[in-house]
């Protein structure tokens, strides 16, 4: 046995039983850390004493009896997008590099209370504003899989670690597909829940009335037993809603009877690659051998929702990052006159490229004079996006479609044509605008070796519905590794014994 | 369909309404750019969205209150650990002036 | 020859509400406090932190719209003000544009009658306001309008109100003179404000500040907010502009700003009507801009900066959910209105039988009225109570320069204060020395009288012996007195008084000197 190759869950029964200990699986994952991240650059932070003193922690309140859900004990990585209290939370920008938060974001501190082990923050794009983590002022994160290519975004650097076994789970956000996309792209589980089901509190924010929380994980159980976990009504969130169905590990039916799976025919038209296409043709194919009802129809608006997107991702954020200002906390430029001068020279110098676009086309659409074309326009839009899945939601339980028309792209391929980059996000943003759940599961490899991931949309509420989906295709496949993550797994053929004698202690 | 001309002046406007002062390159590639989305984004028009209500939230919630209860404590040093500049418990600032 | 002008003024008044907390957080509102004690991540524009409305903040902000005869929106929404400002930690003020809470009011304002009325322009372009004398026929909420043609005979001009709405206070900028920097203190940040947008009824100062009174006074009936301006409480913002009598268009107007004080809000206006006047009288533009106003140098400057766009991209607040006041809740609220002036004033009259204009000027301040009632209600006497209210307590506010709603003593003492003199054991001019302790700390009358050895001297043999002493000493005024110069009497009394340390009652030292001489 292989400590690493182990999921969330199954390592969270050997702790349980004592078969494994927490210092063990942090130990582990920081040696995993140490070896692959020269190549890889998952995290932004790590914190090995701090993640070994929790180790004990955590150890003694499942000795006694204290702690004994699934995920106890387990090491996570955290993206950087999220507040973690007394560690530094940067959103792989300049402007935040020194930023502690004195709070944790409430999904964070529902993992903590569950009995998670922190093994530091992951790299992002900077903001989350990006496809490919390469916006990030820390450098890029490479895609495990091959490092040449990039491991999507923004929640890359949580997609990466986990692929790479570098951490057990992650969490991520999603505004327009920045968990589902790097899990396509990386060969992880993926899940965006419903819009208000995990508190937005202590997320730093991008789109807000987008963005959502949500588990990077190894497989559906995984996924879903984390969700359970980060799912709650939160009163320091206003946008958070009181569920009471958060019992997603209940889903987990290999059934795929009396599913009715509907796949838009208009996302496998244009500019998707045959590859991806017939890989996530195929899971629909296999969902139907195991019972589901899987017919093709025809999703209305499509190609509206990347610009109704992007007009209204950018209005907000480039109203929720103007508090970056070097008056309360982060960067502030060394050389200034005045106050105005500070402003621009700490905003100018603190953000990147990608960020300074999207503030600039967010200040603009809001602009006197544009806000009814574009901003209200967009809103309209949204509705009417939302009627479309309305609609098609009266007729399926579940949208089958592609996380991405790609598989992941090769670094420094996306940035020089931001147009093209926001193309990418043709089949996630959606969800988004929608407010629906999404999963996005492996679903096959390209010639390349390059992951394939399959996208499940549910209506609003519906997690269960696509979970089951999920886990019903993934019953029918074996997990793959990535041969980075496989490389140590003789290394750690000596450490199998101590594994074993450690269940004694 | 016609072509969105942003022009200086409106990138100089925009640099004011964001804080952001781009050098001459990177204004030259912001506004390329930003013709270029909008452009795109232009594409919006197409789609007939009268008598449409504008949707700022994806769900009917509603009325999410606090009650009038101090429950927050002084956490001053807290609040100002991150500040840049600060001095006897304030955030410092260049001189603000009015006029 | 200079025409003739007329001057069009509009009115935003801040007003902050009295909450506990924060409008978004729960911090304390309490004013003062060291530099920042009161603020959390929300107040402070930390990443992360999301907004939660307090409850209370709309229960006032409805019950001021009810009062003042607004349509209350019942699905009624936040919006993001965008705009950059070291006081403003998120950069964005979270207000309401698209949505306010209330629209379409109007408050009715009492002016004197004689005061110049300057002619209203053409009719056509006036929708509200509406000089009146008759007694107001559509009384809903009963904050307005007195009755009854006998009480009132004043002019009467509605002043319409546009709008309001809530949002977030900033924070405070302290100025240092010794560097080149300023200090933000966040304690202020986020407190609930309500802005009150007139319509452009007003025509002159006196319009603006019976305008401004009558929106305090039934804020404070409500306990919404204590109103003050010196202390911020209460902030307005004038709109002015000019134009030629006759005329249709208005003309450009200027926003005023920094007025603490009704004096400096009438100044403001003079001066700036004077100034618009001087520009079209030189064939100049008035340029529409946000002026300050400085009291002292009784000037205004334009406040203007090429750094800042007033262009504020509202747009819907993301991180809030609408609020939908049901017309149950609605129903809840105005059933929770308290007894308006109109109401408490015929009641007054009845249930007090003081004079008209007394109980007019004591319900016209809540604090005054709370008082009355309750010293009332001890003594048993509210003529004597009503007396001490209008003629010491004015004449000490007045001394003071502070509003009724600065007095803290409580009615209990000013009751006890009437006993004492009903009961003749101080005499009037003890009675008032005593009040100015009551009134400056609010002393227990009882204790206080005993403690100074203030009480009337009863025994006849002290004062008998006393005025004895008195007579001797003045020989001359005896021998005036008896000479018949009645006047004299007044002297010994006088005196008398004076040695009897104010103790005695004067009514009897006058009898006693009028027997023995």
């Amino acid at each position: 046995m292989n400590l690493l190759s182990l999921t969330a869950v199954e390592l969270g029964k050997k702790i349980h039983s004592k078969e494994v200990s927490v210092r063990e699986a942090v130990e582990a994952c920081c040696e995993q850390i140490e070896a692959v991240e020269p190549e890889i650059h998952s995290y932004v932070t790590t914190d090995r004493e701090a993640a070994l003193k929790k180790a004990e922690e955590i150890q003694k309140k499942i000795d006694q009896g204290e702690l004994n859900g699934p995920l106890a004990g387990v090491p996570a990585a955290i993206k950087d997008n999220l507040c973690t209290k007394g560690w530094k939370t940067t959103c792989s920008s300049k402007i935040l590099e020194n930023f502690i938060p004195t709070y944790t974001a409430e999904a964070v501190g529902r993992l903590e209370e569950a009995g998670a082990v922190l093994l530091g923050k992951t790299n992002m794009d900077e903001f989350a504003m990006g496809s490919t983590t390469e916006t990030s002022y820390f450098g890029v994160t490479k895609n495990p899989w091959n490092t040449k290519h990039v491991p999507g975004g923004s929640s890359g650097g949580s997609c990466a670690a986990v692929a790479a076994e570098e951490c057990f789970y992650a969490l991520g956000s999603d505004t327009g597909g920045s968990i589902r996309q790097p899990s396509s792209f990386c060969g992880v589980t993926g899940i965006k829940p419903t819009y208000g089901t995990v508190s937005r509190y202590g997320l730093i924010a991008y789109g807000s009335s987008l963005d959502q929380i949500g588990p990077v994980a190894k497989d559906v159980t995984d996924a879903a037993a984390i969700l359970e976990v980060i799912a709650s009504y939160d009163k320091k969130d206003s946008t958070s809603i009181r569920r009471r169905d958060t019992d997603f590990t209940s889903a987990l039916k290999a059934e795929g009877k009396g599913l009715k799976i509907g796949i838009p025919k208009s996302y496998f038209g244009e500019g998707i690659e045959t590859e991806v296409k017939t890989s996530v043709l195929h899971a629909a194919e296999v969902l139907k051998q195991q019972g589901a009802e899987v017919e093709e129809f025809d999703l209305g608006l499509v190609e509206y929702a990347i610009p109704a997107y992007y007009v209204i991702a950018s209005a907000e954020a480039s109203s929720n990052l103007a508090r970056f200002d070097g008056v309360k906390y982060g960067y502030r430029t060394p050389d200034y006159e005045g106050l105005h001068d500070m402003y621009k020279k700490t905003r100018s110098e603190g953000f990147g490229a990608e960020v300074k676009r999207r503030i600039m086309l967010g200040s603009f659409v809001l602009s006197s004079g544009y806000y009814d074309a574009y901003y209200l326009k967009a809103l309209r839009t949204k509705a009417l996006i939302k009627q479309a899945f309305d609609e098609a939601f009266k007729t399926y339980d579940v949208i089958l479609a592609p996380a991405a028309p790609t598989t992941a792209p090769k670094l420094g391929s996306s940035l020089n044509d931001p147009l093209k980059m926001y193309l990418g996000d043709i089949y996630t943003i959606s969800a988004n605008l929608a407010g629906l759940p999404g999963i996005c599961v492996p679903c096959g490899k390209d010639k390349n070796g390059l992951p394939i991931g399959v996208q499940m949309l549910g209506n609003c509420f519906e997690e269960k519905k696509i979970l089951q989906a999920a886990y019903t295709y993934e019953q029918t496949r074996t997990r793959e590794r990535c041969d980075l993550a496989k490389k140590r797994d003789t290394a750690y053929g000596t450490e199998q014994k101590t594994i074993g004698e450690g269940a004694g202690r | 369909m016609v072509e969105n001309r942003i022009t200086d002046e409106t990138m100089e406007y925009v640099g004011i309404l964001a804080k952001l002062k781009l050098s001459q390159e990177e204004k030259e590639q912001a506004k390329k750019d930003m013709e270029k989305i909008l452009d795109y984004i232009d594409k919006l028009n197409e789609l007939d969205t009268d008598g449409v209500e504008p949707m700022s939230h994806a769900f009917d919630l509603h009325n999410v209150f606090r009650e009038d209860r101090v429950e927050n404590e002084n956490q001053r040093d807290q609040m100002l650990s991150n500040a840049p500049e600060e001095k006897n418990g304030s955030f410092v600032v260049p001189k603000t002036v009015e006029s | 020859m200079r025409k003739e002008y007329e001057t069009v003024i509009g009115l935003e008044v801040h007003v902050e509400l009295a909450t506990k907390t924060k409008i978004f957080c729960s911090c304390s509102t309490e004013f003062g406090g060291e530099p920042n004690t009161h603020t959390c991540p929300v107040c402070t524009g930390m990443p992360g932190a999301l907004p939660v409305l307090n409850k209370q903040v709309v229960e006032y902000a409805a019950a001021v719209g009810l009062a003042t005869h607004c349509t209350i929106t019942q699905v009624h929404k936040f919006d993001r003000k965008n705009y950059f400002y070291p006081d403003n930690p998120q950069n964005y003020q979270i207000s309401q544009l698209y949505l306010p809470i209330c629209r379409d009011g109007y408050v009715e304002i009492e002016l004197s009658g004689e005061n110049d009325q300057k002619p209203e322009g053409n009719p056509g372009t006036e929708n509200t306001a509406r000089t009146e004398n008759t007694s107001g026929a559509e009384n809903n909420s009963g904050a307005e309008n007195i009755s009854g043609t006998e009480i009132d005979r004043a002019m009467r001009k509605k002043i319409g109100i546009h709008e309001i709405h809530m949002e977030e206070d900033a924070g405070k900028l302290v100025h240092d003179d010794w560097s080149d920097c300023s200090f933000v203190d966040y304690n202020r940040s986020g407190v609930p404000l309500i802005e009150i947008v007139s319509e452009p009824d007003m025509r002159s100062a006196e319009e603006v500040i019976a305008y401004l009174e009558k929106l305090r006074m039934i804020i404070q009936y409500l306990g919404a907010s204590d109103c003050k301006l010196n202390e911020g409480s209460m902030r307005a913002d004038v709109n002015i502009s000019v134009r030629e009598v006759g005329a249709e268009e208005f003309g450009t107007r200027t926003e005023m700003k920094n007025l603490n004080s009704f004096k400096a809000i009438a100044r403001a206006i003079e001066a700036e009507r004077e100034r618009q006047i001087d520009l079209i009288e030189a064939g100049e533009a008035v340029i529409q801009e946000t002026r300050r106003w400085d009291d002292e140098k009784e000037y205004s400057y334009a406040m203007r900066s090429k750094e800042d766009a007033k262009d504020y991209r509202y747009f819907p607040e993301p991180d809030l959910v609408p609020v939908v006041i049901s017309d149950e809740w609605l129903q809840k609220i105005k059933d929770s209105l308290p007894e308006f002036q109109t109401e408490k004033l015929s009641r007054y009259l009845k249930e007090y039988e003081i004079p008209l204009y007394d109980a007019k000027i004591i319900t016209g301040h809540k604090k005054l009225a709370d008082i009355f009632e309750a010293a009332s209600e001890l003594c048993k006497k509210p003529k004597k109570v009503s007396n001490w209210l209008m003629v010491e307590t004015m004449r000490l506010l007045k001394e003071e320069e502070m509003d009724p709603e600065d007095l803290t003593f409580s009615p209990k003492n000013l009751a006890g204060l009437i006993e004492l003199t009903e009961k003749g054991i101080i005499n009037s001019t003890v009675a008032k020395e005593v009040f100015e302790k009551i009134f400056h700390q609010d002393v227990d009358p009882e204790q206080y009288v005993e403690e100074h050895g203030l009480k009337m001297v009863t025994d006849d043999g002290v004062l008998l012996q006393t005025i004895e002493k008195i007579l001797q000493e003045n020989p001359k005024s005896v021998e005036d007195y008896r000479k018949g110069k009645e006047k004299a009497i007044g002297y010994l009394v006088g005196q008398t008084m004076k040695a009897m340390r104010g103790k005695a009652d004067p009514a009897k030292v006058s009898q006693i000197l009028k027997e023995k001489l």
